[in-house]
């Protein structure tokens, strides 16, 4: 007893040595020291870098006049404007090429990540030198090669090359006739809306009545019929307004219709040919990887291809598709910001514009981070809704 | 009775001609069906359509190397419609090497050479051992010698004249590889049960994987000078290659940590039921079955580091694709674009092209043995 009375206070201080929770506890202040004494550190030394140059941080910048002109803005913008103005229509760029990107992305990867599985030897190779040729090459290169293809292959509008319905492809950008202006199309547009809504209404009276007879209703026919039939109705209700603005040569350009830039037509065709190319492989291993059986399975309960196909092999395929495909949708949003390269004004564009001239690297690192850290997050939230929605319900 | 042990079958019938051999091939692959065979004759429409022009451009209305006998290549080449081969015969050392001494350009050539005989061993699974070890200790030393010179008397080559293929594997193998470990320890931070380090480590990876490599490249390549004390300058490939290497951490902790989900818990189990301690645990016990377990996933990552390289061009350094651009400023070559971009797409497609079935051929034959 007398021997385990003395080695008590040693024990303890023993214990708290080789206690767990306090060595935890140490590690975890350790680091939080270091990386807040680094951190400190740094920003000592950017403090006194800029009270060197005189650079006031803060975004007090914003509100200054920027001084340069942006070639292409989805609202209305001149060089008096304000740096936070010009940064904003460097965002609405991004949002806009991102947006136009993802979706086309999606639908050259489905074809092309369908025609890897086809039957046809043809098709088949065809769409796997494809895959293997944008993946294989840095996108950075591909849109130096897009961009030269159509400033340096594509004519002067003087000669220029038309692909009929008065589209003009030309070495200044594409010219695409637009309907003039006219009452009756924002009611077209809320007609389209109303028509998608209707769809999404006989879809669910469709599946009450299957599962109440057992008759299959037609209904892809039925929702095209009131996707398109309800904005169609509208115009000729509203006098069918047939006026179009069509690009005119004058001079040494065009006028009229809406202009895409090259510098936007080369991004836009890059990232969405680059990605298209990953979500090909994505679909075609979603694919493969619902088992065999399945379909055999499903074509002898009696039902048809296309029944099979949307019943038992997308839900199957799209849940190994979805995940991978939101990574694709992150990367191609950030690989928006190679448009510096080519000199299509995006937000990272525009932002290293800002930089060059108030000298706040700071700050704008800060508005990039903020803005592709949100879209990232927004993404991921709708991508990840989408993922449960169509996840298997397990008990 | 004798009859039937003498039984001898007739000789099978050769297939109908239709379905064997080269027209049965065509039948079952190209024509099987009505709208198989419209879209294979549209298909060929199409290809003959797209390559006819394209062979024209390459071969038949080319200028070839032998232009650059003549007084002024560029001129000759610019009468022709088709490409201009002479282009790439001229300008392929700089391209290739950036603005390295002409004379002295067989160092980084033999320089890229032993990278690559590293990188190939290193494929080799029979190398996978200590040996490997050795072979880079004493490697990455020679390449280092062999680009900046000055010893033994080599003429000392400062980093600003590094440039094409050499800065673009230099660039992809540097920041991998400093990278991984800082990967390895993020991934393991981001599993930790201490919270203040999993805070840290998450929030690490995620706010580099939120934003684009070329923020981080102007980050770096602008913020760095800030973040040292005045007066105190760093060298511009350096700052190249930390932006790299600050990127690449984050996305090699996630592949890392795929590998450490990946381990079954019974194995940390038995590893804490033994006795042994954390690191004893980790480096014996988990990460060497985690780090198998992402061979595959790591050389796609690799090869996606090694094409992100060229976004280095944008922060003026030259590697292929910045030195392929800085030879189209040459006055009299300009407008030679897409036989340059050519050029290094075909350089950049053969290196990716063999890693990426490397990975594939991995993926079937390492790990057979814990797949389920």
């Amino acid at each position: 007893m007398a021997q385990a009375d003395t080695s008590a206070p040693a024990q303890e201080a023993h214990g708290l040595l080789y206690d767990p929770r306090a060595r935890a506890v140490f590690y975890q202040v350790l680091t939080l020291a270091i990386v807040v004494g680094i951190g400190w550190y740094l920003i000592h030394n950017t403090l006194a870098n800029l009270a060197q140059q005189n650079i006031a941080s803060g975004f007090g910048f914003l509100d200054r006049e920027a001084g340069f002109a942006i070639s292409e803005s989805l609202i209305p913008y001149d060089a008096s404007d304000t740096y936070g103005r010009a940064i904003l229509v460097g965002l609405l760029n991004t949002l806009v090429v991102a947006a136009l990107g993802i979706l086309f992305a999606t639908l050259i990867g489905t074809v092309v990540g369908i025609s890897r599985l086809s039957s046809n030897w043809l098709v088949a190779k065809l769409a796997s030198v494809y895959v293997e040729s944008v993946r294989n090459v840095p996108l950075l290169l591909q849109l130096f090669v897009w961009y030269s293809i159509i400033t340096v292959s594509l004519p002067h509008p003087r000669e220029e090359m038309t692909v009929g319905l008065d589209i003009y492809l030309t070495n200044r950008g594409i010219y695409v006739p637009v309907p003039l202006a006219d009452p009756v199309w924002p009611l077209v547009g809320l007609a389209l809306l109303v028509g998608i809504v209707l769809a999404f209404v006989i879809r669910r009276w469709a599946k009450r009545i299957q599962e109440t007879t057992g008759k299959i209703k037609p209904v892809l026919w039925y929702s095209l019929a009131v996707i398109f039939g309800c904005p169609l109705l509208v115009w000729l209700a509203g006098g069918a307004p047939i006026g179009m603005d069509v690009p005119v040569r004058e001079g040494f350009n065009f006028q009229g219709g809406i202009v895409r830039t090259p510098e936007f037509t080369a991004l836009l065709a890059g990232l969405s040919f680059y990605t298209g190319g990953f979500i090909a492989e994505i679909v075609r291993s979603g694919i493969l990887a619902v088992p065999r059986g399945q379909t055999e399975a499903a074509r002898s309960v009696g039902l048809k291809p296309g029944r099979v196909l949307q019943l038992v092999v997308l839900p199957q395929a799209l849940r190994i598709i979805i995940p991978p495909t939101t990574s694709q949708y992150l990367n191609l949003t950030k690989n928006s910001s190679l448009a510096v390269a080519i000199g299509y004004p995006d937000l990272v564009s525009v932002g290293n514009t800002t930089l060059n001239q108030t000298g706040q690297a700071i700050e704008a690192i800060l508005i990039y981070m903020t803005v592709y850290l949100t879209i990232s997050l927004l993404i991921s939230l709708f991508m990840n809704w989408y993922n449960r929605h169509i996840a298997l319900v397990e008990r | 009775m004798a009859n039937t042990d003498t039984f001898v079958p007739l000789p099978s019938r050769p297939p109908p001609r239709a379905t064997s051999g080269f027209l049965g091939w065509l039948r079952g692959n190209l024509f099987s069906t009505w709208y198989n065979a419209l879209i294979t004759l549209l298909l060929v429409w199409f290809l003959v359509e797209l390559i006819v022009p394209i062979v024209r451009w390459v071969v038949v209305d080319a200028t070839l190397f032998s232009a650059l006998g003549t007084d002024d290549p560029a001129a000759v080449c610019r009468q022709n419609d088709g490409a201009c081969w002479a282009f790439i015969a001229e300008w392929w050392r700089f391209i290739l090497f950036g603005r390295y001494p002409y004379v002295e350009q067989w160092r980084p050539a033999l320089a890229v050479a032993i990278t690559i005989g590293l990188w190939v061993i290193s494929c080799d699974r029979r190398f996978w051992n200590k040996r490997l070890m050795y072979f880079w200790l004493v490697g990455v030393p020679v390449v280092y010698i062999l680009m900046s010179g000055g010893i033994l008397g080599l003429t000392e080559v400062p980093t600003v004249n590094w440039g094409g293929l050499p800065l673009t594997i230099g660039l992809s193998t540097v920041g991998l590889t400093v990278a991984f470990p800082l990967g390895i320890f993020l991934a393991l931070g981001r599993r930790s049960k201490m919270p203040v380090i999993r805070i840290l480590s998450i929030a690490y990876i995620e706010l580099i994987r939120g934003v684009p490599l070329i923020t981080v490249l102007f980050m770096s390549s602008l913020m760095l000078p800030m973040f040292l004390p005045t007066g105190v300058t760093i060298d511009v490939l350096l700052r190249a290659q930390i932006g790299i290497i600050l990127f690449a951490a984050a996305y090699l902790a996630e592949v890392v940590r795929g590998g450490l989900q990946a381990v079954p818990r019974g194995q940390f189990e038995a590893a804490d039921s033994l006795g042994l301690t954390y690191w004893q645990k980790t480096g014996l016990i988990v990460l060497p079955q985690a780090l198998r377990i992402s061979i595959p996933p790591l050389v796609n990552t690799f090869i996606g580091f090694f094409k992100d390289t060229s976004l280095v061009s944008i922060i003026s350094l030259l590697d292929l694709v910045g030195a392929a651009k800085q030879a189209l400023t040459n006055p009299s070559w300009r407008g030679f674009y897409q036989e340059s971009y050519l050029f290094i797409a075909l350089i950049f497609f053969i290196f990716c092209f063999s890693m990426s079935k490397y990975s594939q051929w991995l993926e079937k034959h390492v790990n057979t043995g814990t797949r389920r």
